[in-house]
């Protein structure tokens, strides 16, 4: 029956997006403008000695997985907040649904969506000239990592909802969520990062890390310290997101 | 001693910083009993059906709903009860049927006995057609077919229904009226039906509490209710204002007099039974009449006896005052 749960309520996540365009939208389509943007207005940077990518391109694929991560919390969010206003989530509550299976079903659906965003931007970056280092198992580790990230963020997204029942209130944490990214290695390597106070929040920044982590898969191949603090900040996130969203679950639903 | 479906006993709901949104309220309904809770926006009523639901946790009280404690035995209740809140809680992205699939999965359904259910509460509320279409598209009145059919699916013993017409066209209202009698007599269903309508009170319910400021204030048949606040008046006007000393005389037979704007108006003695008498006496006399009229007590001379003030006038104060606590 938990396992009926789940299924239910992820498919109902996942059927809620697909019939929102402009959810799916989106998330596909802003990071990969902003990624041609980007590629084409950095382009000379690869120009600088010790610059680790050898197209624009490659170096700022990774961006996207990220991006696209920070949308799904907004989506996850919102649609979690819409219920609680609408009392859909009273509904749900009445059931012998249980909280762990109302968590997992919407998370599910985030994660199955990020794993789609993945897939498309992989695609894109490929189609626009971008190699893969890390080969076909590094795809596969690619989507395990996109999966989780999207987990995790997904899973802040939904804290947040529970906590302020605002689909509005959500949504305001977005640009602080972009603001985290802009001031990472995002747009630059640490080590090549001029300005000395960036260079240290970059490095403080655990968005650098997630992004390194893309990074090193697209134009390294197999970086084990770049993984290894990659998938650590990522599983931190989400153990973080999924314990605080359990947390603000039983409180919301504070039935007996 | 059949054992009680609701047992409700000096329930408190107590918010931070506000007042007491229920205030020692004890009730009790009888299996298969359609009970209304009466009281104006703000007087409690959704407070209490969200404690008896196990939505809410009383501050205080106890509350047995099928023989199960609402804070100690959550599941248990939940399992026997049905709601259909004073939302319609719906998902307009879904269909209908989506819907019904959804509760079905999610209260336990074998998974071979889901379509079926599903089809089977279509057709009692009249939604077939509509199944596959996306809630968005529907009006109020097939939400609200669907949120009951959505309280049914696992057939429940006992239906809380908070506010279910609010909105609703007369038609929508009558409808759903019918189907809730029909829950109550050919299942044998238990409701708990809260609402600030009169007339649904005085048509569905067996027994009615009325509700104000987080106080039981009056509970009892609709019939003895209103025998309680008085027996019903017969107002008559004279076709010609010359009779009217006549027909005040003669009327003085039935009952005391009271206040008409335009003709004579009587409280009667022996009730309602006696209007026939009335007209045969206006008759012999040969008195020709323009208006009669008998005024039977309402609820809402119930409540305006039991608060002073009046149930429509009652909605926009005690809104005010507690439209946070609920």
């Amino acid at each position: 029956m938990f396992a009926d749960q789940v299924y239910i309520l992820a498919r109902r996540s996942v059927v809620r997006t697909l019939r929102q365009p402009a959810n799916v939208i989106s998330p596909l389509v802003f990071p990969l403008m902003l990624l041609a943007v980007n590629s084409g207005g950095l382009r000379s940077e690869v120009n600088l000695p010790g610059f680790p990518a050898k197209s624009a391109l490659a170096f700022l694929l990774a961006v996207p997985f990220i991006q696209g991560a920070l949308f799904a919390t907004m989506n996850a969010g919102t649609d979690l907040a819409r219920d609680i206003q609408t009392g859909f989530l009273n509904r749900l509550a009445l059931t012998p649904m249980r909280r762990l299976a109302l968590l997992a079903g919407q998370l599910g659906g985030v994660a199955a969506l990020g794993l789609l965003q993945a897939l498309v931007y992989l695609t894109v970056g490929l189609a626009a000239g971008s190699g893969f280092a890390a080969g076909v198992g590094g795809v596969a580790v690619l989507f395990a990592f996109s999966f989780l990230v999207t987990l995790g963020f997904g899973a802040l997204g939904i804290m947040l909802a529970l906590r302020t029942g605002s689909g509005e209130a959500v949504q305001g944490f977005f640009p602080l969520f972009f603001v985290f990214l802009f001031i990472s290695s995002m747009a630059m390597p640490r080590n090549l990062i001029g300005i000395t106070w960036f260079r240290y929040v970059a490095t403080a920044n655990p968005v650098s890390y997630l992004l390194e982590c893309v990074r090193s898969l697209i134009t390294t191949g197999w970086d084990g310290e770049a993984l290894a603090l990659g998938f650590g900040v990522a599983g931190t996130v989400a153990v973080v997101g999924v314990t605080l969203a359990s947390r603000a679950l039983g409180q919301r639903v504070a039935r007996a | 001693m059949t054992e009680l479906a609701i047992d409700v006993r000096d329930l408190v709901r107590e918010y931070k910083k506000g007042p007491r949104a229920v205030d020692g309220i004890s009730l009790t309904v009888a299996p298969g009993e359609i009970y209304g809770f009466l009281g104006p926006n703000g007087a409690g009523k959704s407070t209490t059906v969200h404690m008896l639901t196990t939505l809410l946790p009383p501050t205080s009280g106890t509350a047995l709903v099928a023989g199960y404690d609402v804070v100690r035995e959550g599941p248990q209740v939940r399992m026997q009860i049905g709601a259909a809140l004073q939302e319609a809680a719906l998902d307009p992205l879904l269909t209908g049927r989506e819907h019904l699939r959804l509760q079905a999965t999610l209260q336990g359904l074998p998974r071979a006995d889901r379509s079926r259910r599903a089809d089977e509460l279509l057709d009692r509320v009249g939604l077939t057609e509509a199944a596959d279409r996306k809630v968005r598209g529907y009006s109020g009145g097939m939400k609200r077919r669907l949120d009951l059919a959505l309280a049914l699916v696992h057939r429940p013993r006992i239906l809380f229904l908070d506010e279910p017409t609010t909105g609703l066209d007369v038609q929508s209202r009558t409808a759903l009226w019918e189907e809730v009698a029909r829950l109550a007599r050919e299942d044998g269903v238990t409701v708990f039906l809260t609402t600030q309508y009169l007339e649904e009170a005085d048509v569905l319910a067996g027994r009615v509490g009325i509700i104000d400021h987080g106080h039981i204030v009056a509970e009892g048949t609709p019939a003895a209710l209103k025998a309680e606040v008085g027996r019903p008046t017969v107002e008559v006007i004279p076709a010609q204002r010359d009779d009217l000393e006549r027909m005040e005389a003669m009327m003085a037979r039935f009952g005391e007099h009271v206040a008409s704007a335009h003709g004579v108006a009587v409280r009667l003695r022996a009730g309602a039974t006696d209007l026939a008498e009335i007209v045969r006496a206006l008759d012999a006399e040969a008195i020709g009449v323009e208006h009669l009229q008998l005024h039977q007590p309402s609820l809402d001379d119930v409540f305006l006896a039991k608060t002073g003030r009046s149930l429509e006038g009652a909605a926009d104060d005690s809104g005010l005052a507690m439209g946070m606590a609920e």
